[in-house]
């Protein structure tokens, strides 16, 4: 099985290991940087639970090969609080004002889609601080939830939204 | 930012869910994400046909594999196991034949996943065809038998209920109507697929971390497969992703993991893939019904007579339970003279079917709200003053002897007329759109255990420590709904002090008295009754403490905020304080209590399956837009009401409603576990099987409505499952409204609605 040296930026710490080439970013991220906050909900790119961030563009880790991400910078749900504390000279230990807002407004139930929501919200939010209802939707169309009915969701990046716009 | 949730909260300030930091920043820690020490990984070896003889399986080419470290086959690994004590006929791996595609028929242990997956497939299986079964009922000869045991061919189980003369009330009826309905089976899609981690450890005891929603009932269960004493077997379960009633048993990858590890000595591993989920199904059961009723002249139910065929797949799983709960519950929201159930459950060649969130009753409340809303039609009512009419009443005996307690259906009925403009709106909608509306009920617990025993459904064990903490240790399992936040609030209010104060252990066989699990929308209902017992007694032990330090009457000690005081007197202590006076005088401090709910009503066989201490109630009106060209149905907007009792946790409640009535939307537009005809599932994946995205949610208004319970702790009730109920019927008798076609089986995609149309130009053409 071929294997190649693989090197990425990882919630802002470099990172050197030789994989497989067929290895997915999502079994780099989970089994060999022990990142379990990503999850792996159908391994075919359909739910959304395995989104993080390839040089800030959320990408469906599952059915992304480490290799084709060669040096780039990734953020998972580990990292988010840390890259939004670096681009608002905040505590690293402060979460992420939408990772506030999905506990706040009930967005959160099994859990399980979370981490992959939260990226992709969070991604919207950073590009587009005051998104209407339609484009939440579109933008987290790819993200299947089961417990919420999604409208908690909605209200949450509605909601972090609007305090990172009082914030700044 | 910090969290709200985390800074001092008060018994008052309900959070979300108190675990909802961990799950927002990737902590929390599911089944798979729990690494242990020298780890294994398993891949279990699946049938590709759908019925067959197993003539041979070769483990050979699989040893000698790159990393693998066990390989086993189905003869002699384990013991039949089954959730219901009458139908002991799993194996978690095929013996001698196998009756679905996707049944385990050897299982692979390697130092990593893509090893023993490689390793599977190098095991070679020889099978002889056999011929596949696909459908329940009309039994023909030349069709082999599903499971070879079964005194009763493919017929798993025929029940009948009579409850007055229902050949009477029907043939004296001023009008009677019969319609049918086929609603076809779903699946759960529980984000998180199952996974487990088992370790059979040198010293004997087998610890097992599983994606169960019942870790008792797989104790339980996988000591008998194992055949080793439950005490040996220790269920603990991580943080869980959903569960539906998709993780209510024992599952044939937990026995593998129990059997690999014993034979390799470490820890092994097992996840689930998407497909492998749908192969393992024990989701909502296939089911043609029919129902017959008749009304006398006011328009009330003189009698109904109800008929299901379930599809029951290849096991018997939940199914009796099942059947019987397909004839439960229609006699809880409408008061009849008389009422009959047959039910029928059907062995066929597919996954099992089992309980998934309206366990049984979803199917046939579908019929009956579409029954119902055809009887409006046919007698010229509002299909809401009908139900009116005929509404069982609060604090009643219901014709199948469920009691009653509080209702609150007219409320919900009020609710949904009026949010959704009902009076103004219906029948005045251009063509291509309508307005339809449906009802229904659901239990808080069932009232009996699955297996028969005398025992405690729920227990709770308060300790109270001498630094002022609060430890509350309970068997319940939180599979996303929020049972521990549940637990934390009620004990953090029964017991008068901070939310902060307290900590759980629970989901954990050996650390907790026994929960039953989540099922059936126990857990408030019986865990926080078995709180609320434990959490009085302990207080009586810090009042007596204080009492005794102050020497006045236990009776003289009252509370003010957390702290203890005397009335009157100047006497005033704080909470830690007390508790070191009770600890000085009593020792550790610990309090129990367990809950056990009354003994059902009714004598007759099958009347264990319905009775509950109390009912939700639910209504739904939906509001949709089909489209007669491409046959498109639109749900514009859903309008829910729901009778929670005392709603604990609103904010829970209010997620529970809505997730329930998108789940509900889904099973009336788009899913179907569907298979071809040689057993292979029509699209075992998240595209091929569509569930609601965030795209297909309409606006859902919600109203909680309903009165505190007598019965329920704290007077609540549930909203776990009832709000999906009310919802496919709601859908379906909009749809009738808006193109006028009524419609037989769900759900409804554009094919069948395209179709429907066809029939009737066809017939107005005649």
């Amino acid at each position: 099985m071929p294997e190649s040296v693989l090197r990425l930026i990882v919630n802002g710490r470099p990172q050197q290991l030789v994989a497989a080439d067929e290895m997915t970013l999502l079994e780099v991220v989970r089994d060999r940087l022990h990142l379990h906050g990503t999850k792996d909900g159908c391994a075919a790119g359909s739910c959304g639970s395995c989104t993080l961030w390839v040089d800030g563009v959320p990408r469906l880790a599952c059915v992304t090969l480490a290799k084709t991400v060669q040096d780039c910078e990734i953020v998972t749900i580990e990292g988010l609080a840390g890259w939004w504390g670096k681009q608002h000279a905040a505590d690293a230990a402060e979460l992420h004002p939408l990772q506030a807002a999905f506990a706040e407004q009930g967005a959160v139930q099994c859990g399980f889609c979370t981490p992959g929501m939260v990226m992709g919200g969070a991604a919207l939010l950073r590009d587009t601080p005051s998104p209407s209802r339609a484009q939440i939707q579109e933008a987290l169309s790819g993200h299947l939830c089961r417990c919420t009915g999604y409208e908690q969701i909605i209200r949450a990046v509605q909601a972090a939204g609007r305090r990172m716009l009082d914030e700044a | 930012m910090k969290l709200e949730a985390s800074a001092r909260q008060t018994a008052q300030a309900v959070p979300n869910r108190i675990e909802s930091w961990a799950k927002v920043t990737g902590q929390a820690l599911y089944a798979d994400d729990i690494e242990w020490p020298n780890m294994a990984y398993g891949c279990l070896v699946r049938s590709p046909q759908a019925h067959a003889r197993i003539l041979g399986v070769d483990l050979a080419a699989a040893r000698s594999m790159p990393g693998v470290l066990a390989a086993i086959e189905g003869p002699g690994s384990s013991a039949p196991y089954g959730i219901m004590p009458s139908n002991q006929d799993e194996h978690a791996l095929a013996v001698d034949k196998v009756t679905y595609l996707g049944e385990p028929v050897a299982a692979i242990a390697a130092e990593s996943f893509r090893q023993a997956y490689a390793a599977a497939r190098a095991v070679r299986v020889e099978y002889e065809a056999l011929s596949p079964v696909l459908k329940a009922g009309a039994p023909e000869k030349s069709l082999p038998q599903v499971r070879e045991e079964s005194e009763t061919g493919n017929l798993h189980k025929a029940v009948d209920l009579e409850f007055g003369d229902v050949a009477t009330g029907l043939q004296t009826a001023s009008y009677r109507r019969e319609d049918r309905l086929f609603y076809q089976g779903n699946n759960h899609v529980a984000l998180e697929p199952h996974a487990v981690t088992a370790f059979w450890q040198p010293n004997g005891q087998i610890v097992v971390q599983s994606a169960t929603q019942v870790p008792h009932y797989v104790q339980r269960s996988l000591a008998k497969a194992l055949g080793v004493p439950e005490h040996l077997v220790r269920v603990m379960v991580p943080t869980l992703g959903g569960g539906f009633g998709g993780k209510s048993e024992l599952f044939p990858h937990e026995v593998a993991a129990a059997l690999l590890s014993r034979r390799c000595g470490r820890p092994v591993r097992i996840t689930l893939s998407r497909e492998d989920v749908f192969y393992t199904h024990r989701g909502r059961h296939p089911v043609a019904m029919k129902v017959e009723t008749g009304f006398d002249a006011e328009s009330r139910i003189q009698a109904m007579s109800f008929e299901s065929v379930l599809d029951g797949g290849a096991y018997g799983s939940y199914g009796i339970a099942s059947t019987y709960y397909t004839g439960a519950l229609q006699p809880t929201t409408y008061r009849m003279g008389a009422y009959r159930f047959h039910g029928e459950r059907w062995y066929t060649t597919k996954p099992p079917c089992g309980p998934k969130r309206g366990h049984g009753t979803t199917q046939p409340r579908a019929l009956l709200e579409v029954h119902m809303d055809r009887v409006a039609r046919d007698l010229g009512l509002d299909p809401i003053e009908l139900r009116r009419k005929n509404l069982q009443p609060a604090y009643s005996v219901t014709v199948n002897q469920l009691d009653i307690t509080t209702s609150g259906l007219a409320a919900c009925l009020d609710a949904v007329e009026r949010m959704s403009s009902w009076k103004e709106r219906r029948g005045r909608l251009p063509y291509g759109q309508g307005l339809g509306f449906a009802c229904s009920s659901y239990l808080s617990g069932a009232g009996l255990p699955i297996y028969w025993n005398p025992l405690p459904h729920s227990g709770v064990r308060i300790a109270v420590n001498r630094d002022g903490g609060v430890h509350v240790a309970c068997g319940l399992t939180d599979i996303g709904q929020g049972a521990n936040t549940v637990l934390a609030v009620l004990a953090a209010k029964a017991l008068g002090v901070c939310l902060e104060r307290v900590q759980l252990t629970t989901q954990d066989t050996a650390t907790t008295p026994v929960d039953l699990g989540s099922y059936s929308s126990r857990v408030t209902m019986m865990a926080g009754n078995a709180l609320l017992a434990a959490a009085q007694h302990m207080l009586s032990l810090l009042t007596e403490a204080a009492a005794h330090h102050w020497e006045v009457p236990a009776e003289a000690v009252a509370r003010d905020g957390e702290d203890f005081c005397v009335d009157g007197g100047g006497q005033r202590a704080g909470w830690t304080e007390v508790v070191r006076w009770a600890e000085a005088e009593l020792g550790p401090l610990a309090a129990s209590g367990g809950y056990t709910p009354a003994p059902p009503r009714g004598r007759h066989k099958g009347s264990g399956v319905g009775p509950s201490p109390a009912y939700s109630f639910s209504a739904c009106v939906a509001e949709v837009a089909v489209d007669d060209l491409d046959g498109r149905v639109q749900v514009k907007r859903l309008y829910v009401a729901h009778d929670p009792g005392t709603p604990l946790n609103p904010q829970s409640v209010e997620g529970q409603i809505r997730g329930g009535a998108v789940m509900g939307l889904g099973e009336a537009l788009m899913e179907a576990q569907a298979f071809n005809p040689d057993g292979r599932h029509r699209g075992p994946h998240l595209l091929g099987y569509r569930i609601p995205t965030i795209l297909d949610v309409p606006e859902i208004e919600v109203a909680v409505v309903g009165e505190p319970d007598p019965n329920g702790p704290m007077g609540a009730k549930e909203a776990g499952q009832g709000p999906l109920n009310p919802v496919i019927p709601a859908v379906l008798n909009a749809v009738r409204e808006a193109i006028g076609v009524d419609l037989s089986e769900t759900p409804l995609t554009p094919d069948r609605v395209l179709r429907a149309l066809e029939r009737r130009r066809r017939e107005e053409a005649r």
